[in-house]
């Protein structure tokens, strides 16, 4: 960890430039994490970082942005009767464990192949796991999407099924969302691989919020507001483990959320108007479209290791660029998915309640 | 009065009035100290409750200053809740 002394000097003067960048990208990732539970972080970070703040202090200051921003998002969904508080908190704990070794692995690799070798690992560890969870994700949104079934309520599936049919004795919890008891032994390595996804690529919700539908068998809208408590949990023990250290820069974390909370209020009103499906297809297109943004960088990682032949620095500069731009994207089209899925479901709500008084006047 | 109505009538215009000052005015105070803020943060040990304090402070008012700025702003929750089970 930094040195205290060092860290304080670390912190970046704010122009209002940076400031209304920095205020805009956390309305954005809001949005986003305030409809698919998570999300933003991964903009956020590198985003602080291009701006010249350490890497240490970009990802403790997103992290002390996250838990206010979750807490707030999970007391909004959780009024929709969206949040299933017990399952975030089971998985939360679970999570936190998973933060620490995931920050310990970091740190090894970190010693032993240095800031190159750390890099490659998050970059590959982003494309292994969104190519494997954000096709899958899609893929399902799709078959949803193609089936007609979009307005049906949501199955189990068979994973979630057979999870929910093993009963082993003095490990099993019953979850409201999932309306079935479950062992814990279950969501225990959902958790830990939710927290170590957080401390590797900063988005644990990638593996979150898909393994609470697809293994545990909860709703989509359920297991993205459960999200935001297993975040608030993550955030907070995070938040207080780098403030330990002096790595927060308040002033940035309070920007951000100052933008994130108008974010997140409107992102969780959204879900009241969209399908259920609609989560999947938002969090699908994000997770692939991230994964080819990392996958831009892989080979600038391993050439700086001498793992293949140099890539020149004109080269890196434009691949670093455009993994950005791709990033920034992504967020960009997730938030605009999210908006316009809101707006047409306020439309079609205002046009069926136009609909019902003509009724009611006709009867009358 | 219909519920739309009642709706429109019952808008939190004070809430937001009053939240929304107390959010600008915890902002102006952060960004007018800075050096102080960053001095004194990050500082470790058992100040680390100093930005975690201030954290749920801001989540707080600025919360439900912007919860209520949607909702003057007319952009509510769907009136059919989603059933979830």
């Amino acid at each position: 960890m930094h040195d205290i002394a060092q860290a304080a000097s670390n912190f970046i003067n704010l122009d209002s430039a940076t400031l209304i960048y920095l205020f805009l990208v956390g309305f954005v990732g809001g949005l986003v994490s305030g409809f698919i539970g998570s999300g933003g972080a991964f903009v956020l970070t590198p985003g602080m970082m291009s701006m010249g703040v350490p890497a240490l202090v970009a990802v403790a200051s997103n992290m002390c942005h996250k838990f206010p921003k979750a807490l707030v998002g999970a007391l909004k969904r959780a009024k929709y009767g969206q949040v299933d508080v017990k399952l975030g908190l089971v998985l939360g704990a679970s999570a936190e464990a998973g933060v620490l070794y995931g920050a310990h692995i970091q740190e090894q690799i970190k010693k032993a192949f240095g800031d190159a070798g750390s890099n490659l690992y998050v970059s590959v560890s982003f494309v292994v796991v969104l190519a494997v969870v954000g096709i899958f994700v899609l893929r399902d949104a799709w078959k949803t999407y193609r089936s007609g079934n979009a307005h049906a309520e949501e199955k189990a599936s068979k994973l979630a099924l057979w999870v929910q049919s093993i009963n082993i004795p003095g490990t099993m919890v019953y979850f409201k969302s999932i309306n079935a008891k479950v062992s814990i032994l279950f969501t225990i390595p959902l958790g830990f691989a939710t927290g170590m996804l957080a401390a590797t690529i900063a988005v644990g919700g990638f593996v979150g919020v898909p393994s609470m539908i697809y293994v545990l068998g909860a709703p989509s809208l359920m297991a993205s507001a459960t999200e935001l408590v297993i975040a608030f949990v993550m955030g907070l023990g995070g938040s207080l483990k780098y403030a330990m250290h002096g790595l927060v820069d308040i002033r940035l974390a309070m920007v951000i959320l100052g933008g994130s909370l108008f974010g997140i209020q409107l992102g969780a009103i959204g879900t009241t108007y969209v399908k259920p499906f609609m989560i999947k297809v938002v969090m699908g297109l994000i997770m692939v479209i991230v994964l080819f943004s990392r996958a831009l960088m892989v080979p600038v990682y391993m050439s700086q290791l001498g793992m293949i032949a140099q890539i020149s620095a004109d080269t890196t500069k434009l691949l670093k660029g455009v993994s950005f731009g791709i990033m920034i994207f992504a967020l960009a089209l997730g938030a605009f998915i999210v908006l316009r899925a809101m707006w047409q479901g306020r439309k079609a709500e205002r046009l069926q309640y136009a609909k019902d008084i003509m009724a009611e006047a006709v009867a009358e | 009065m219909s519920t739309y109505e009642q709706k429109k009538k019952n808008k939190p215009y004070g809430m937001l009035v009053l939240t929304g000052i107390i959010s600008i005015g915890m902002y102006v105070g952060l960004l007018a100290n800075q050096d102080l803020f960053n001095v004194n943060f990050a500082k470790g040990g058992l100040y680390a409750f100093l930005p975690i304090i201030t954290a749920f402070a801001f989540s707080f008012i600025h919360g439900s200053f912007t919860g209520n700025f949607w909702t003057v702003l007319g952009v509510e929750a769907a009136r059919k809740k989603k059933e979830v089970h």
